[in-house]
């Protein structure tokens, strides 16, 4: 049994809906009690599709079970059938179903539907979201998928996209685009857009393009096997991933690369502008599906000149890449579904910009870090109206824009450092070119938050009670979240903020400031003088969470017990920058 | 529509109508959504689910929350260890509320809530939580109930909880106060509700579910309550075996709910209806003023309710007496017949009424129909609309303080801001 506050995936009949919602003309009959057809409004709210996912669920009900839940899914599988009159069946069950064990494969192929009917077993109590949509779209192509004559010209498939992805749409043009580019022919692309009949097609395809291993790695190694395609190991995210990609295609297909190279990114140049000096060492934490946490590991270090001071995934399936790519930055992997403990991390590194999920965003958002979204799990605002790739060419302009604008711009930054803090200017304020609230969490707050400690408790209650609570207002509670938040997280607490609740003396968190990180366990921490905290303060907020830090560890690596204003400038000496 | 609404009405309503019942697909939520607004009532309890990474994923996804702050609520995943039987789940589940109340010292209530597969491998948290309780109290009370999808549909979690709390309510007749109310309200609605009852001289009002853990209400047998919402069927069955008598009126939804709700209680101490009038008239004068510019939108439209809530009876009949609107099928997962006699005979004469679920048959049915609007869940909502339908999602109606004369107004605005909505796009 695993405590879970935060899920950053689906259970594994949510990852064949994926599939399901993102072909056409395949239907998904689930045997699944009442309740679990929540999972369509992720498709038609978050998502925003117009169309109900093509699921049929059974719903039954306390008094079906032991009864006739077998009868209530066959008729189910019927009547979609009828409904539908879908090219394809998949049948499987959800988590409560599958302790039923009514064997939805069997009484599916015992009604004898004129057409194909795959059964899947997605193991709720084992497996997850992602595996549940490689399993499924693996099971399809196994099934409809049959040896045949190539095409006559280069051709590839492009696997990997699904609804709910994140950026599939629009990674999927730029993919296409580098095909024509090319002169390579698209043959299918799957799940996305595709019908059961168009998977029979598959084996046409000279090689297969794997642009979400997540997905699409399990059927490619299948085809490769069974029908001899290669596929891509690269993925196009990023200027070298997307030129590197454009290579490794273009010698799978026989063709030269270079009209697809020649595009070029604007990034590439953007980067160099000698504007983006400040963007030299800046510290990043990494988290996200394997794919788009290693792709965004390498952008952040070779073509943005950030230093990648955490890499992980929540994608166990996927681990041994995030180990790999970690290797080459020095880093520990963190390797976890459970958000808490991404949040000790983030804590514990103090990076000055997060890149990960919708759940790194709200961790980031409470200790007052600079972030951008990287990767599913997908929100609305992962579905933006315009055309927003992470892949190819103009990918990675979109890359480069989405992370460096939430930073303190360049000369911004420098009159910082020369100033110090004024009334306008200081912690408490948003940098001038955004138009949003502010860090809410002074920097001492973050170092005190320690990852064992006790949290707060939840401190949304200034919104009106029950309304918070829809998909689309929960942005509208953030701002309250994380003021609110900021004061039970503040050593400080009396310097309190406007619009914050009064925190009860029951849900006074015991305090952070006497519990250190794990890490540091054992160690004694220094006591700062008076004058060394006054000149600490002069450090400009951004970066004096690592000055305290730094200078803790190098007084307790040296056993001094007091910190002066020597100590600190020793210190700054000793680690530099 | 005359400006002052009939007490008793003269026309015959609904109350002998049949019903179409149906079994097929329900798209509904389970049980366990209760805990989205549970939680923001009682701000001290928490919310442990018992159940799959389905039921975890549900409640972020149906809240839509994410939110930052860490929630009051949390799921202890069964995973095939505790099936197998290598690990005990009881042994299991302790742990689990152990590390949950040692990171959470300011929870006072636990509440372990029953799920599908909790259901099904039967797990009995009944006996966990007694052990756990044994365990904690009195420093953090552990309760259950069920949320499960097999057992409850959506606001019939709610229904549960409240009965699970319903033994622990002190039986104390000198703390007891007259009238009891029942049902989650929004904190701002109970204190207007507060309001009038003191000015009817009813000051002896105690609510329930209470805002805090500690501060559950008395009961004592003869005390009369009423129920704020029409989905407690369990919970008032057990508050009548304890002697507390319901009063049987229309939910106060609208103006003339509202009313008659308040007059329920206002005739349990005898007072005239000129007494009564002396007090509400202000009130419902200043609703029925703020109705008025919605009944321009809305009179005259057509309506279909999907079921969702076991709101849909009441709000019909609000939507159809007040702003004159064309009930053409109101659909509820739940026909509670007793609880619902006083909203039926108000029903207009000649609507389908239906129970349970067969969601592909109801979409034909409302795709003949047309309805200029159709009140359905958030997997239907954005389908419809790209059928040309104008769709009101019903999980607001749930989230929103909807009760009482001050949001009559606000009610007939969720229902007119998307026929004023799709008018502004169309022009």
């Amino acid at each position: 049994m695993q405590l879970s506050l935060w899920t950053y995936e689906g259970p594994p009949h949510v990852g064949a809906m994926r599939v399901a919602t993102a072909m056409k003309g395949l239907h998904y009959v689930l045997h699944a009690p009442q309740g679990d057809t929540y999972a369509d409004l992720l498709f038609t709210m978050i998502e925003r599709l117009p169309s109900r996912p093509p699921v049929t669920y059974t719903t039954f009900q306390a008094r079906d079970l032991g009864k006739d839940t077998a009868e209530i899914f066959q008729s189910a599988a019927r009547e979609a059938y009828e409904r539908f009159k879908p090219q394809a069946l998949i049948v499987g069950a959800s988590c409560t179903a599958e302790l039923i064990q009514d064997d939805p494969g069997g009484l599916a192929a015992a009604l004898e539907l004129p057409i194909p009917v795959v059964p899947l077993e997605l193991p709720s109590y084992q497996r997850k979201e992602h595996w549940g949509a490689s399993e499924t779209f693996y099971q399809l192509v196994r099934h409809l998928a049959v040896p045949m004559a190539r095409t006559e010209r280069p051709s590839c498939n492009l696997l990997g996209p699904t609804a709910l992805g994140f950026r599939h749409r629009d990674d999927l043009r730029e993919v296409r685009q580098i095909m024509a580019l090319l002169g390579i022919e698209v043959n299918v692309v799957a799940p996305l857009g595709a019908t059961p009949n168009d998977l029979t097609r598959l084996g046409a395809a000279h090689f297969n393009v794997v642009l979400y291993p997540e997905t699409a790695q399990a059927a490619a190694s299948w085809m490769q096997r069974s029908l001899r395609q290669p596929f891509t190991r690269t993925v196009p995210i990023g200027v070298r991933g997307t030129e590197a990609f454009i290579r490794e295609v273009a010698e799978l297909a026989g063709v030269d690369p270079a009209p697809a190279l020649e595009a070029g990114s604007r990034a590439s140049w953007y980067s160099r502008s000698v504007d983006s000096t400040y963007l030299t060492g800046k510290r990043v934490f990494i988290f996200g599906d394997a794919t788009h946490a290693v792709a965004a590991a390498r952008v952040a270090s070779a073509e943005m000149g950030f230093e990648v001071v955490g890499l992980g995934t929540y994608n166990r399936e996927f681990a041994r890449d995030v180990r790999e790519a970690a290797k080459l930055y020095g880093i520990e992997p963190l390797i976890t579904d459970d958000y808490l403990e991404v949040e000790a991390q983030v804590a514990a590194l103090q990076p000055e910009l997060v890149l990960g999920t919708q759940m790194e965003r709200h961790i980031a958002k409470r200790l007052g870090v600079p972030c951008a979204v990287i990767s599913a799990p997908v929100h609305v605002q992962d579905f933006p109206a315009r055309h927003s790739p992470q892949m190819g060419f103009e990918g990675a302009n979109v890359l480069f824009d989405t992370w460096v604008q939430p930073l303190m711009m360049g000369l911004e930054e420098h009159l910082l450092t020369m100033f110090r803090e004024d009334f306008e200017f200081h912690e408490g304020a948003a940098a001038s070119h955004l138009g949003r609230t502010a860090p809410m969490v002074p920097r001492e707050a973050i170092e005190a938050a320690a990852p064992m400690a006790p949290v707060a408790a939840q401190p949304v209650a200034d919104q009106p009670v029950l309304q918070a609570a829809s998909p689309m207002t929960s942005q509208a509670t953030a701002p309250h979240a994380t003021a609110s938040q900021a004061v039970t997280h503040s050593q400080n607490a009396g310097a309190s903020q406007p619009g914050a609740m009064q925190t009860s003396p029951a849900v006074q968190p015991p305090g952070h400031a006497s519990v250190r990180p794990a890490s540091e366990a054992g160690i004694v921490v220094a006591t700062w003088a008076a004058e060394a905290e006054a000149e600490l303060k002069k450090i400009p907020f951004f970066v004096r969470g690592k000055a305290r830090r730094n200078t803790e560890r190098f007084a307790s690596e040296r056993g001094v017990a007091l910190i002066t204003v020597e100590t600190l400038y020793d210190a700054k000496s000793h680690f530099g920058r | 529509m005359s400006p002052v609404i009939p007490l008793h009405p003269v026309t015959p309503g609904c109350d002998d109508v049949p019903v179409l019942r149906e079994r097929g697909q329900r798209e509904v939520f389970c049980g366990l959504t209760g805990i989205i607004w549970l939680h923001r009532k009682i701000q001290d309890a928490f919310f442990l689910v018992v159940g799959s990474r389905t039921c975890a994923h549900l409640l972020q996804s149906a809240a839509g929350v994410m939110i930052f702050a860490e929630p009051r609520f949390a799921t202890a995943i069964i995973d095939d260890r505790d099936l197998a039987g290598l690990a005990d789940a009881n042994d299991e589940l302790d742990r689990v509320v152990a590390r949950l109340l040692e990171r959470r010292p300011d929870i006072r209530m636990l509440f372990l809530v029953g799920s599908c597969p909790s259901e099904v491998i039967k797990l009995d948290l009944q006996r966990a939580s007694e052990r756990l309780d044994g365990r904690f109290a009195p420093n953090v009370r552990v309760l259950s109930y069920s949320g499960s999808g097999i057992e409850t549909t959506f606001t019939q979690g709610e229904d549960t909880c409240l009965a699970a709390l319903v033994p622990e309510l002190p039986q104390d007749a000198a703390r007891a106060s007259d009238l009891l109310i029942v049902g989650t309200l929004p904190d701002i609605v109970e204190d207007q509700f507060k309001r009038v009852f003191n000015e009817l001289g009813l000051g002896s009002v105690s609510f329930f579910p209470p805002r805090g853990a500690r501060a559950l209400p008395a009961i004592r047998p003869g005390m009369h309550m009423l129920l704020a919402q029409p989905f407690l069927a369990e919970t008032a069955r057990l508050l009548e075996n304890a002697g507390v008598e319901r009063l049987s009126a229309p939910f106060p939804f609208g103006v003339e709910g509202t009313t008659e709700w308040l007059w329920a209680a206002a005739q349990t101490r005898g007072l005239s209806r000129v007494q009564f009038d002396a007090v509400v008239a202000p009130r419902r004068e200043r609703a029925e003023r703020a109705l008025a510019r919605h009944r321009e939108t809305l009179a005259g439209r057509s309506l279909f309710f999907f079921p969702d809530s076991q709101l849909e009876l009441p709000l019909a009949r609000f939507l159809s007496r007040e702003l004159g609107m064309q009930l053409i099928e109101v659909g509820t997962p739940y026909l509670h017949r007793a609880h619902m006699a006083a909203e039926l005979a108000l029903l207009p004469q000649g609507i389908t009424l239906s129970e349970g679920q067969d969601v592909e048959r109801q979409l034909d049915r409302c795709r003949a129909a047309r309805p200029d609007i159709v009140v359905c869940g958030l997997g239907l909502a954005n389908p419809l609309e790209s059928e040309g339908l104008t769709t009101k999602w019903s999980i607001e109606l749930v989230f929103s303080p909807v009760h009482g004369y001050e949001q009559a107004a606000d009610l007939a605005e969720l229902f007119a801001r998307p026929l004023a909505r799709r008018a502004a796009l169309a022009a």
